[in-house]
């Protein structure tokens, strides 16, 4: 029984219009998406702009209202409203969101914005409060005098660490995890990325990790989803996505992740032309009339990917 | 073969904060040549899109000391009259986000015009929007006549920055300006700017000085490649130096730093302490000093300065001798559960 | 772009349904009714009786609200009680009075408020700019009574440059040139004491859009190109900085009707306003709930106008 499983899940926001405001369409940010994390691992989302993985995770941890499918954690169901449905869920996944400037409410303190989900799930007293965000501080690595700060007074990479610390507080299992560093700097992204991993090992976290930038997917992730207009087109391994990519438009992804080695550079322009034009091509092939994916077909054990029906 | 078009020398932006003026930029020389791409990587507060603001002159209230040679003029001092005369004709720029640098109340067609009017103000109504539309299919915009008449808003992010990527060549600029112009982009769409602004450099031959944080951006695009650190340029070199023999502490524990495709799954490397402030910046000596603290202080200079240390390849203060990684310990062991 | 206007006027036809029953209740509520003051104290109570239940003032209110709401459909708001004439006609005799001191208020306030506001923001942290917002502090805290009490001892009484009273010199016949100056003297004063007061919204907002839009992306693009300073002024940033002026315009209509009941009644200026308020000290309810519901309609149509202005002028928020 996977730890996480989202099962056909829909999410269709409806488009108003006319002279009484009537939906008229609805637009389809996530159509059907199957995933399964185990426990301890870290599954990736990756997407450009648009394809849905955010709302995917808002979906799952009950940010947006599901239009359908199911969502199990630990084998049993989250209802229609999400994590909410349940107050066990909600202490047991949590949220990491992408921007440390906006994410923190500007006129708490440290000690509040730490605090918040405890004093939401237990009654604690002032002092032992205090002593649970201190040890939380120190956890992430912020010095526990720093409790009666405001956000301001930190950097990009600190106030993400706040956030992680507000996130762990409860002891979470499940940890939501969108774009956590790309408003931060490359040391400080490194800072991050290199943390999150410690307390996973440390507190057994499990992390559906969101993000567009492949390199990032790659050093984290065990397995990987890939997300196009609200579908997937292909799910596997790090290895199988990387090194055995069976979609054009991952094939595609991949040839765009920028090359440390520049005496490859011309190589890389003739590869990736190549691969432009096989997508420019076959688009037709592997994309049905509205341009959306075809449904997943298994390739191996652990690989699926959106082929079409001839292969 | 390559004659030099821009040549920076001892350049110092400086910006008042109450009653002090701190340099954002301090001490930059570089220059850059005909049909070159030269890349300046730093993080934010490095002081590199200020060096970019700099050279287009786009500072309204900064002080600027030290100069700027394009084609042999000083373009620092010159009066603002004779800049737009250069601004928007021989120097383009390329902005980094193309949602806020287009005019939201104006359709792009004439956002393009209106840099055209400016330098050549004799072209007809006609021809001005004939070249309009060549520029847009130039940039790879399909349907160039209908892309004329939308506005901004009306664009996805791809195609805003191909507007403002149309706007800085327009006139044939000799000297490309590009201030992170693919931060706000997908990965895909990275790349078609990337090869269009390689294309357009092949093309005219123009100089580019390319802005970016992001050192794939580098590898991938760069002739030569300047780090800034604190508002200093700490090593410049050719990009293949810079990838294989990177010798400033800064420049390597930069590439420690990125998960990088050959070696997933490792750790990657944490620069110590954080990016000091403009205004709290070390004035004197080795401005990265407090970042490596386990070199001995004895390894910096007191005045750090550009050494070159092979052709073309310059680092500064003398630390990049004695500097090591601490070993793998140090960053695992800080962040201990209790 | 219909579509959105449309669903607009749509959606006001309840917005004034439902302030037509609050204020037909209101006036219900008040002491009396329209028996009340027309009747001979001596008359006899059941004959009063009768007289109430053949107008239909005992019927439940709704019926009442009904049959009020349907002769007011036909621009019948009953009888002045005061005036002993169709209230109809006495709010007709009096709307151009108010339209005309209106639009000349309109007129002056943007005269003022566009130069103002301009080398405000343009030249922001230099005496000018303290002196112009400065003055702008002035028109906020000075209440607009006293304001306009001021000026008409001032330029009507002390220095006797203006008429203190009327719409216009009794005697001269319409339609003449003279008539049309005299008008035009009449409401100088007023108008220009109303508009030194409202003006000063409208050169905060343009002066806060101009520094605001001084500080955006494109103006830095702008320069780029080769702009010269003059042209970023007149191109880009005015051009965008004067958009939300234009979107105000709607509410800047409703913020006149505040305006004017005090104005009229103080310079004795034969309006609506004046006529508003002189209802309300005699009791004459009839003319009172026509006005209301004409001001709120006049609100509610300014909010749709702004609307529309901002969708017409601003290609974001224009719907497909």
């Amino acid at each position: 029984m996977p730890f996480l499983e989202v099962q056909d899940l829909k999410v269709h926001f409806p488009v108003r219009g006319g002279i009484f405001n009537r939906k008229l369409r609805s637009i389809k940010a996530v159509d059907g998406i199957r995933l399964a994390i185990e426990q301890g691992q870290t599954y990736g989302l990756v997407g450009e702009s648009g394809s849905g993985k955010t709302t995917t995770g808002r979906a799952i941890i009950g940010l947006n209202p599901i239009t359908s499918g199911t969502v199990l954690f630990e084998g049993k169901p989250i209802l229609g409203g999400g994590v909410r449905s349940r107050p066990g869920f909600r202490r047991d996944i949590q949220m990491i969101f992408q921007d440390p400037y906006s994410s923190l409410n500007p006129k708490k303190r440290v000690l509040d914005i730490v605090a918040e989900p405890l004093r939401n799930f237990e009654k604690l007293s002032a002092q032992e409060e205090r002593r649970r965000v201190q040890q939380l501080l120190e956890q992430v690595g912020l010095s526990p005098e720093t409790i009666h700060k405001y956000p301001h007074e930190f950097s990009g990479g600190q106030r993400q660490r706040i956030g992680i610390a507000r996130a762990i507080a409860l002891k979470p299992k499940l940890i939501i995890a969108d774009e956590p560093v790309s408003a931060l700097d490359v040391s400080v992204q490194a800072q991050v990325l290199n943390f999150l991993k410690d307390i996973q090992k440390q507190l057994k976290l499990t992390y559906l990790f969101i993000s567009h930038d492949l390199g990032i997917i790659r050093h984290m992730c065990d397995h990987i989803g890939i997300m196009y207009k609200g579908r997937y087109v292909e799910q596997g391994t790090t290895a199988d996505i990387f090194e055995n990519p069976q979609h054009i438009y991952t094939k595609r992804l991949i040839t765009a992740i920028p090359d440390m080695d520049p005496s490859k550079r011309e190589r890389l322009i003739k590869f990736r032309e190549a691969v432009k034009a096989e997508y420019e091509q076959a688009y037709e092939q592997y994309f049905d009339e509205e341009g959306l994916a075809y449904p997943l077909r298994p390739v191996s054990k652990t690989h699926l990917a959106a082929l079409p029906e001839k292969g | 073969m390559n004659e030099e078009l821009l040549r920076i020398e001892n350049l110092t932006t400086s910006f008042r904060i109450l009653d002090d003026y701190y340099a954002a930029v301090d001490d930059v020389s570089l220059t850059v040549r005909k049909n070159e791409i030269l890349a300046i990587v730093g993080e934010s507060g490095s002081g590199k899109s200020a060096l970019a603001f700099s050279i287009m002159g786009l500072h309204t209230r900064a002080r600027i000391e030290g100069s700027i040679f394009y084609k042999g003029q000083d373009i620092a001092a010159l009066p603002p009259s004779k800049l737009n005369k250069l601004r928007g004709n021989e120097l383009g720029m390329i902005f980094q986000d193309p949602l806020s640098a287009l005019n939201p109340l104006m359709v792009v067609g004439s956002q393009i015009e209106e840099v055209i009017l400016l330098h050549h103000p004799k072209v007809s109504a006609k021809e001005r929007k004939r070249k309009v539309i060549d520029l847009l299919t130039k940039v790879g915009i399909p349907r160039p006549e209908h892309t004329y008449e939308l506005f901004p808003h009306e664009l996805s992010g791809g195609m805003r920055q191909r507007i403002v990527i149309a706007i800085a060549i327009a006139n044939e600029p000799k000297l490309l300006i590009a201030d992170e112009p693919t931060t706000a982009l997908d990965v895909t769409i990275q790349l078609q700017i990337l090869e269009l602004i390689r294309r357009l450099k092949n093309d005219s031959e123009a100089g580019v000085v390319l802005i970016t944080h992001d050192l794939g951006v580098v590898a991938e695009m760069a002739d030569r490649v300047a780090v800034m650190y604190a508002g200093q340029i700490v090593e410049i070199a050719d990009i293949y130096t810079l990838l294989s023999d990177a010798r400033h502490p800064y420049t390597r524990s930069l590439l420690q730093s990125i998960p990088s495709a050959g070696s997933a799954k490792s750790r990657l490397h944490v620069i110590q302490g954080i990016v000091p402030s403009l205004q709290n910046l070390p004035r004197q000596g080795c401005r990265f000093r407090t970042r490596i603290p386990w070199i001995d202080e004895s390894a910096h200079e007191e005045q750090p300065g550009m050494h070159e240390i092979a052709p073309g390849h310059f680092v500064r203060c003398t630390c990049y001798k004695s500097f090591r990684f601490p070993d793998q310990k140090e960053g695992g062991a800080r962040h201990a559960i209790s | 772009m219909w579509k959105t206007t449309a669903r607009r006027m749509i959606i006001m036809i309840p917005q004034i349904l439902l302030l037509s029953i609050l204020v037909f209740l209101l006036a219900k509520a008040m002491p009396g009714d329209a028996l009340t003051g027309l009747l001979d104290p001596s008359i006899d109570p059941a004959a009063l009786e009768a007289q109430r239940e053949r107008l239909g003032l005992n019927n439940p209110w709704y019926v009442q609200y009904w049959d009020w709401f349907t002769k007011a459909l036909q621009g019948d708001f009953g009888q002045s009680f005061r005036f002993k004439m169709p209230v109809a006609d006495l709010i007709g005799q009096r709307m151009m009075n108010t339209v005309w001191l209106s639009l000349l208020t309109l007129v002056l306030t943007y005269l003022i408020a566009i130069p103002l506001g301009i080398i405000s923001g343009r030249y922001h942290d230099t005496w000018a700019d303290r002196m112009i917002t400065g003055y702008t502090y002035l028109g906020f805290a000075a209440p607009l009574f006293i304001f306009a009490l001021l000026m008409l001892w001032a330029f009507g009484f002390h220095f006797g440059w203006f008429p203190t009273e009327g719409s216009v010199t009794p005697g001269l016949t319409p339609g003449t040139w003279e008539h049309v100056v005299s008008k035009f003297y009449h409401i100088l004063l007023p108008a220009l004491s109303m508009a030194l007061i409202t003006t000063v919204t409208t050169v905060q907002l343009l002066r806060s859009e101009i520094i605001d839009t001084k500080q955006r992306d494109f103006i830095i693009t702008a320069r780029a190109k080769g702009a010269s300073e003059a042209r970023v002024y007149n191109r880009h940033i005015l051009r965008n900085s004067l958009l939300p002026i234009a979107a105000f315009f709607g509410y800047e209509i409703t913020g006149l009707i505040g305006g004017t009941v005090f104005i009229e009644s103080i310079f004795s200026y034969p309006g609506m306003g004046q006529l508003f308020l002189s209802s309300i000290s005699l009791r004459d309810f009839s003319v009172v709930t026509a006005l209301v519901l004409l001001y709120g309609a006049a609100s509610i149509i300014g909010a749709l106008l702004s609307d529309m202005i901002l969708s017409a002028v601003d290609p974001r928020i224009r719907i497909k």
